[in-house]
């Protein structure tokens, strides 16, 4: 496949000074949703009910973000821009800091960090067990994103390490549709699920069809 | 304006002291909505038709929600599964003339009731009752209606009578989201006939005073205030009294979730959260502990013998 050849106009390679800017843009733009918050939080402007409307849009963030990051690979051989592997660890790590803010918001907002609550809530909700376990793998993956941590597991380490993330698009999804299941309201869920599928399907495919990867 | 008091005022006349001390009430109770009006409690809507009722020794003493949460935050699934769906929705669509509400099953006069005989079949009311929805969230809400117990009188239960079967108005003409398959449509609920004909259970027309906006459940909807709000049935267009207990909508929808009693109830966990506290809308901020749940939303001394010898484990 096409891998290797670049769409026409840009280059695989960006030139530092642009690429610098890009990632700058990017890091501005994942982070509007959570000044968004900050702003309607600030002129109490959240609604009926704050507390769900701000652990609910950071879930949705760190579930937007995550097929972001998910999107970096596919993105990058299909168009041959090599240069969006290094806006990865960005695209990985606001997730990472969406996912906190999401679970600081149900154990410190909601359950003022009453553990033996939080600890019943863990063990007896399937979806929040699904929540925690994505939470908890996400974990080493943020802990080995530097590049001092690259070298030191070595890249095919690190690498097979970093594929929990798909692990973690599952539970992600399973937490949302679980916690949304009861009322057969699957309009939203199912988009992310189709977007979730896509990616880890496109993945599938390229792992099931050896011969056609470009390397 | 001062008003003076003609000299020539003959004594049958003057207004006997208890009429006088009634009216009194009254002023105190209009003064204590202006006050609330101050605040911006009461930003009612500036279009809708008054309704009010006389108030009522069954009124919790509790702050009310504000008028824009109770009405801009709706779970109204016929017309989307959003908060905010009913809101934006309803008004638009939702013809409230003319209505009409049967009124049969196992009853000796059944009637077809248009909305002005029913608006007159009894004395209107003000109640203000807590919500506990079952989701875990909760207001406090100034209804206005009348018990259900005078309608049933009015169309007389036979002996056969056990069950009351409430269904909600589903015309895809009035109601988009009935085009989904969230639920069976039409809506129905359903209450024991002692938990219909009880004192608390209110046939509802309107809240804060006027006439109910198109989003909470007009021109007429059941409020049950023990109970999870789902069982206060909305738009309502038929009322059967049936011998056999009915299938709620949500009963049949996830019969593990949700059960034909529905009584709020903190001990009994829904199977995805904690029904043991909630949070009151507008009142719990950010930083606001959730409140502990009562048990029949605090309601327990008034409806508590209606449930003697039941296992509320069982029949949640």
């Amino acid at each position: 496949m096409s891998a290797a050849r670049p769409l026409a106009g840009v280059p695989a390679a960006l030139p530092p000074a642009v690429f610098r800017r890009l990632w700058w843009a990017l890091l501005v733009l994942a982070l509007l949703p959570l000044a968004r918050l900050g702003y309607l939080i600030a002129s109490d402007d959240l609604g009926a009910n704050p507390v769900e409307f701000v652990i609910r849009s950071l879930g949705t963030w760190t579930l937007v973000l995550l097929c972001a990051t998910l999107t970096v690979t596919p993105l990058r051989l299909l168009t041959g821009w090599a240069w969006l592997l290094r806006l990865r660890r960005l695209l990985g790590l606001t997730t990472f800091a969406y996912a906190t803010l999401h679970l600081l918001a149900f154990a410190g907002i909601d359950h003022r960090f009453d553990w033996a609550v939080l600890w019943t809530e863990v063990v007896k909700r399937p979806y929040i067990t699904a929540g925690m376990a994505a939470f908890l793998l996400l974990l080493p993956l943020a802990l080995t994103s530097t590049n001092a941590m690259v070298r030191r597991l070595g890249g095919r380490a690190w690498q097979r390490l970093h594929r929990l993330v798909y692990l973690v698009a599952l539970l992600a999804i399973l937490h949302y549709g679980w916690h949304k299941a009861g009322k057969n309201d699957w309009a939203e869920v199912s988009v992310y699920a189709t977007v979730i599928g896509l990616l880890l399907g496109f993945r599938l495919w390229r792992w099931l069809a050896p011969e056609r990867k470009g390397s | 304006m001062l008003i003076r008091r003609p000299a020539d005022l003959p004594p049958s006349e003057i207004t006997p002291e208890r009429i006088w001390r009634q009216r009194r009430h009254w002023v105190q109770a209009a003064a204590a909505a202006g006050l609330l009006a101050g605040t911006g409690a009461r930003a009612q809507s500036p279009t809708a038709a008054r309704l009010p009722g006389r108030p009522s020794p069954l009124s919790t003493m509790e702050k009310p929600t504000p008028y824009k949460l109770v009405t801009e935050y709706v779970n109204f699934y016929e017309f989307g599964t959003e908060k905010d769906d009913p809101p934006r929705l309803a008004p638009r669509t939702l013809r409230l003339r003319p209505w009409t509400l049967v009124v049969d099953g196992e009853v000796r006069k059944p009637r077809r009731f248009d909305l002005e005989d029913l608006l007159k079949l009894a004395a209107m009311e003000e109640r203000i009752y807590r919500l506990r929805c079952v989701e875990a969230w909760s207001a406090v809400v100034p209804w206005t209606g009348y018990p259900l117990a005078e309608l049933i009188k009015a169309v007389e239960p036979t002996g056969n009578a056990r069950y009351v079967e409430f269904t909600t108005l589903a015309d895809p003409q009035q109601m988009p989201n009935l085009r989904s398959s969230v639920l069976k449509w039409p809506y129905t609920e359903g209450l024991r006939m002692d938990e219909a004909q009880h004192p608390l259970t209110l046939l509802t027309f309107g809240l804060y005073g006027e006439v109910l906006p198109h989003q909470n459940g007009a021109p007429v909807r059941l409020v049950v205030p023990w109970k999870y709000g789902f069982k206060s049935a909305k738009s309502l267009v038929r009322i059967r009294f049936v011998e056999k207990q009915p299938v709620n909508s949500w009963q049949q929808s996830a019969p593990n979730e949700y059960g034909f009693f529905s009584n709020v109830n903190p001990t009994v966990d829904h199977p995805r959260w904690s029904q043991a506290t909630e949070r009151r809308l507008g009142e719990d901020g950010l930083l606001a502990r959730r409140r502990p749940t009562l048990m029949f939303n605090g309601y327990g001394e008034q409806v508590a013998s209606l449930y003697a010898g039941m296992d509320l484990r069982k029949f949640y």
